[in-house]
């Protein structure tokens, strides 16, 4: 799948996380992660990250994701949620 | 002996903090919420959330209950073919009016649970009756199937369709309360009252639940987890009731040994309906404390 259009999904709330897909020029693939507990868990969020694009077939697009400190399954279903919506072209 | 539905908190399904908290404020139930507190555009956002709640945490005994959408939206069997799966405790559907409601909910978590290999009619429902249509038939929906183990009365919607003030004394709701009251004990099963919306008026609220207390409601429902502490107070026994219902019990052992038929107590006679009572008050009791003060 390509990201065709902006879709969001989630929030800027504590224990949330606002996930942000948008298309890109040159169909290729970035990924922009902030989080409040980056130091300490950047890698375990950005493998979830990779896991749900690879599970939606995701070839391009710019994943922005602001996270405010989501536990494992939020992250999930803010990705979830996005993807599904691209998918659907929402 | 049925579990103990003193406070059932609703909780937003779209908003996580509130969710993978709603289990330690001390509610007996937490409802998540799918339908009013979500907006139209966040449906799909707040059903992949409580799924995954569900698929993740340990609520630790705190009775888990899913509001799905009324069965006149496009919402209601996306959110049971989510759901159902995770194996909720209680699924919530709200403005229910006849037992052909509850029958079509019935029959479309059958179907998912003979699609998923599922255990039968574990996953039990608690309908929101909040029209004056529900009120009339509150007790042909509280016997649609054997599902239902609670009536719940939603009293903001009940008024707007009577077109009546909702008022802090609530009369406007006195026959509703008693008819929804009347048709779960009729059923058999519970009967649990409307919040109290005021999330700052602590009077009120304790007058509003000793009110629904003492016609005979089980529980109270809660929007705010300020009233979860107040409510669980009124709904659980107080020890004079205690000590009361030990001694019909006593009482009425010593008299099965003796050969008695009729006691009595105190000067009152003890008849079936009182021990009936004074089981259910220690059955409570013990559930809520462990039978200690």
């Amino acid at each position: 799948m390509k990201i065709q259009n902006v879709v969001m999904a989630g929030s800027l709330e504590s224990n949330d996380v606002l996930v942000t897909l948008r298309p890109t020029d040159n169909d290729k693939l970035f990924i922009n992660l902030e989080s409040i507990v980056q130091k300490q868990f950047a890698n375990r969020i950005k493998k979830i990250i990779d896991d749900m694009l690879n599970e939606f077939n995701v070839e391009s697009g710019d994943i922005h994701v602001q996270d405010r400190g989501a536990l494992d399954c939020t992250l999930r279903a803010r990705l979830e949620t996005a993807l599904s919506r691209a998918e659907e072209g929402r | 002996m049925a579990r103990i539905r003193r406070t059932m908190l609703f909780v937003p399904g779209n908003n996580p903090g509130m969710l993978f908290n709603g289990c330690v404020l001390g509610a007996d139930s937490v409802i998540f919420d799918l339908e009013d507190a979500i907006s139209l555009g966040e449906k799909d956002s707040a059903r992949i959330l409580v799924r995954n709640a569900l698929e993740t945490l340990n609520y630790n005994g705190t009775e888990i209950i899913i509001r799905i959408n009324a069965i006149n939206t496009s919402f209601w069997q996306k959110d049971l073919d989510m759901i159902i799966p995770k194996n909720p405790n209680i699924i919530m559907p709200p403005k229910i009016e006849s037992k052909e409601d509850i029958i079509e909910i019935e029959n479309y978590i059958t179907k998912i649970e003979e699609r998923d290999n599922l255990v039968k009619n574990e996953i039990k429902l608690i309908p929101l009756i909040e029209s004056a249509l529900g009120v009339e038939n509150a007790f042909e929906i509280a016997k649609a199937s054997s599902r239902v183990v609670a009536l719940f009365l939603g009293a903001e919607d009940l008024t707007a369709n009577l077109g009546a003030k909702r008022t802090v004394e609530g009369k406007e709701i006195f026959y509703s309360r008693s008819r929804v009251v009347i048709a779960a004990k009729a059923a058999n099963i519970q009967a649990i009252d409307t919040p109290y919306t005021d999330i700052n008026d602590e009077e009120g609220l304790i007058k509003d639940s000793k009110i629904a207390k003492d016609m005979g409601f089980d529980g109270k429902a809660a929007i705010s987890p300020r009233h979860v502490e107040e409510i669980n107070k009124i709904f659980t026994p107080s020890y004079e009731e205690i000590e009361y219902s030990r001694r019909v019990i006593e009482a009425i052992e010593k008299a099965e040994k003796e050969g008695k038929g009729v006691i009595s107590l105190d000067g009152q006679m003890i008849d079936a309906p009182i021990v009936e009572r004074a089981k259910y008050v220690i059955s409570i009791f013990e559930n809520v404390k462990g039978g200690r003060y």
